[in-house]
């Protein structure tokens, strides 16, 4: 299968094979008016398998969401056809408006304009807690 | 400007800090009767409660400052739709500090990240409760002369205790101590706190639905009411309201030197004839939740005497 490659854009890469079109979707990639690629199973030697999203437009990409959702997600910057960087992401210390607090008590169940925001606790079970009630990701 | 909305806030250095200036106000009362002139206390409280509304306001009366309130939640602006950052930017032109309560977990830190004046969490649902644990802190020192080696029994609502909560978070910093958790299956501890604050901090703990089997090697012992209010089920309630007494025939099993506690109110969980036992303190922990809330205030507002 044949992709073109792209002009200036970025390509977001090391995507665990199956969470492309979740990315896609977090990122609201479907609000651009510019050529995106989603690539599937794409035969990796590191990975085995794994996706890819190319995207023809020079955009700020959510670094939080990609660190939360799939942190071994590279980040490449491509400038006239050529890669002149490579970003990788981390799990992110806090999260803002990707997780939203199920406690039926929080303070946010009553106040609808609070900022549904998350930190991390225990970076080794990828713990994360609301900030108002200190309630765990599920 | 700072606030305190959890316990955890405060550094060992400065619980020690708040406990000795509260040993000097019970000492020198005098001393401190008009450190707080010109100042102004704002009770906020949009849940019902009697003694910590009372306790903050003759904790700043007797500092010689003002309190202003409101006369109950229903006749706040909440009840108009409010949001409680407006109310505490609101409120921060009125007073000097804020002591808050609300039925919503993290309605004190919301508020403490709008006001201009420090914020004082007054409970907020069954998260946080951080001056009932000074209090506890106070009357634990008071008794036993220290806070390390101790072997403290929580006993009856473990889940949604908040002061259980914030009395386990504050004592995990001190050495040697034990917790017994007592309480029926339905109303155990919290997993996160059994596991980020026991464990983590490598604190022997033992849970059990045993009371009399654990009472005797207490030295503290913590009894807690089970609350109606955070039910969603009035079943639940009325199955596990009685899950533990407290009677003089207990309190036989209890060491002579064993203090009880309790944030009260109480309903039945402690026999009244308990009351006249030298270990019955929790009379004493009302008096003494009074002198810390006196203490914190005195550090909030950076007052020096």
């Amino acid at each position: 299968m044949k992709i073109d490659s792209i002009q200036n854009g970025i390509v977001l890469d090391h995507i665990t094979a199956g969470k492309g079109m979740q990315i896609y979707k977090l990122l609201k990639l479907d609000n651009l008016d510019c050529s995106v690629a989603i690539i599937k199973n794409v035969n990796s030697r590191k990975m085995g398998k794994k996706d890819i999203i190319k995207i023809d437009a020079d955009i700020d990409v959510n670094m939080d969401i990609l660190g939360y959702v799939d942190p071994g997600v590279t980040i490449d910057i491509i400038r006239n056809e050529e890669l002149v960087e490579k970003r990788r992401v981390h799990l992110p210390e806090k999260l803002e408006n990707v997780l939203f607090c199920k406690n039926p008590r929080c303070i946010t169940t009553t106040e609808q304009e609070l900022p549904h925001v998350f930190r991390l606790t225990d970076r080794d079970n990828r713990i994360y807690r609301c900030i108002y009630c200190d309630t765990k990701t599920q | 400007m700072r606030s305190l909305i959890d316990i955890a806030e405060l550094s060992i250095e400065e619980i020690d800090e708040l406990l000795q200036r509260a040993e000097d106000i019970i000492a020198n009362p005098k001393k401190y009767a008009h450190a707080c002139d010109g100042k102004k206390l704002a009770t906020l409280f949009f849940e019902p409660s009697t003694r910590t509304r009372l306790s903050f306001e003759a904790a700043m009366y007797e500092l010689g400052g003002n309190v202003i309130s409101m006369a109950s939640a229903g006749s706040s602006s909440a009840t108009k739709g409010e949001s409680v950052a407006d109310t505490a930017k609101t409120v921060s032109c009125y007073a000097d500090v804020i002591a808050m309560r609300h039925p919503k977990e993290g309605a004190p830190y919301v508020a403490s990240i709008n006001a201009s004046i420090p914020v004082i969490n007054a409970g907020d649902g069954g998260h946080n409760h951080p001056t009932q644990t000074l209090a506890d802190l106070l009357t634990i020192y008071r008794e036993k002369g220290r806070l390390n080696n101790l072997t403290v029994g929580f006993c009856g609502d473990l889940k949604f205790g908040r002061t259980v909560h914030s009395l386990i978070t504050a004592l995990s910093r001190y050495t040697g101590i034990k917790f017994v958790l007592i309480s029926p299956d339905e109303l155990k501890l919290p997993s996160y706190i059994k596991k980020d604050i026991i464990q983590k901090n490598n604190l022997e703990y033992v849970q059990t639905t045993d009371f009399e089997a654990v009472l005797p090697e207490l030295d503290i012992l913590y009894m807690t009411r089970v609350q109606r209010e955070r039910f969603f089920n009035e079943e639940d309630y009325v199955r596990l309201k009685d899950s533990y007494i407290l009677t003089p025939d207990k309190m036989k099993l209890a060491k002579a030197d064993c203090s009880v506690l309790h944030p009260l109110p109480r309903v039945n969980e402690i026999s009244v004839a308990i009351d006249n036992d030298p270990r019955a303190c929790y009379f004493k922990q009302v008096f003494n939740g009074k002198i810390m809330r006196m203490s914190l205030i005195l550090k909030l507002l950076e007052v020096e005497v």
